[in-house]
């Protein structure tokens, strides 16, 4: 059997709307029989957190970062007319209009079809996470060089 | 065109059909046909992209009241 192409996504945004076309790619590139690794750095975390459940963290400046990040992929915003939650809202009403999976079903999804998810270390330190803040479909923590490695490997490499 | 197994994607817009397909594939045996039956016309483009990726082969498609019909040969496991 030939070996897998690979297919490499940055994931740095942390909005609904740019969650959504992550996953989209990488759900497709798995279908496609790739093999899909999402490395999510900085705003990203946001939506491979726990949904339940604060962050514990040092020093008041991480506490209210973390607040204000509270949630994870349920509560994220659009990037766009999010208009106090009111957008949001309506553009989930949208997704459901026409039977799109939420950016939480797409990660049960993805998970299960071998597409790999990885937080980067480096946002964690900064942002005071660690393992216990983010869900079981996690795979790893890891560094840019790690991502890099799939990256120059990789037919396709997509920054979000 | 005949098929041995039919998956309904209507209703559903890209990237499901896509997904569900790369799924139900693996419930056919080597030379059977599936028929994937959408209303996104974003399948006509897909599915040949999908195939080329895949390696299974894509026979055709036909087209009637609003439903897309794609049939694809599955060439290996």
């Amino acid at each position: 059997m030939a070996e897998k192409e690979k297919m490499s996504l940055v994931i740095y945004s942390g909005n609904l709307d740019s969650a959504l076309a992550g996953f989209m790619l990488a759900t497709t590139g798995a279908s496609m029989g790739m093999e899909v690794s999402m490395f999510f750095t900085f705003w990203g975390l946001n939506i491979i957190k726990k949904n339940e459940g604060g962050i514990k963290s040092k020093g008041l400046v991480r506490k209210m970062l973390n607040f204000m990040n509270r949630g994870g992929s349920k509560r994220l915003k659009m990037s766009r007319f999010n208009m106090l939650g009111m957008g949001t809202g309506m553009m989930k009403g949208l997704m459901k209009d026409i039977n799109m999976p939420s950016v939480d079903e797409f990660i049960t999804l993805a998970k299960s079809i071998g597409v790999k998810m990885y937080a980067c270390t480096t946002s964690c330190g900064m942002m005071g996470l660690d393992e216990s803040s983010f869900r079981s479909e996690v795979d790893d923590m890891v560094g840019a060089a790690f991502f890099l490695g799939e990256a120059r490997k990789s037919k396709v490499s997509l920054f979000i | 065109m005949k098929a041995d197994q039919r998956l309904d994607c209507i209703g559903l817009y890209c990237p499901m059909p896509i997904v569900k397909t790369a799924e139900r594939i693996k419930q056919l045996k080597q030379g059977q046909v599936l028929e994937v039956v959408a209303d996104d016309i974003g399948i006509k483009g897909d599915m040949p992209a999908w195939c080329e990726a895949t390696g299974h082969e894509f026979l055709g498609l036909e087209e009637a009241a609003g439903e897309i019909r794609v049939y694809i040969k599955k060439t290996h496991d």
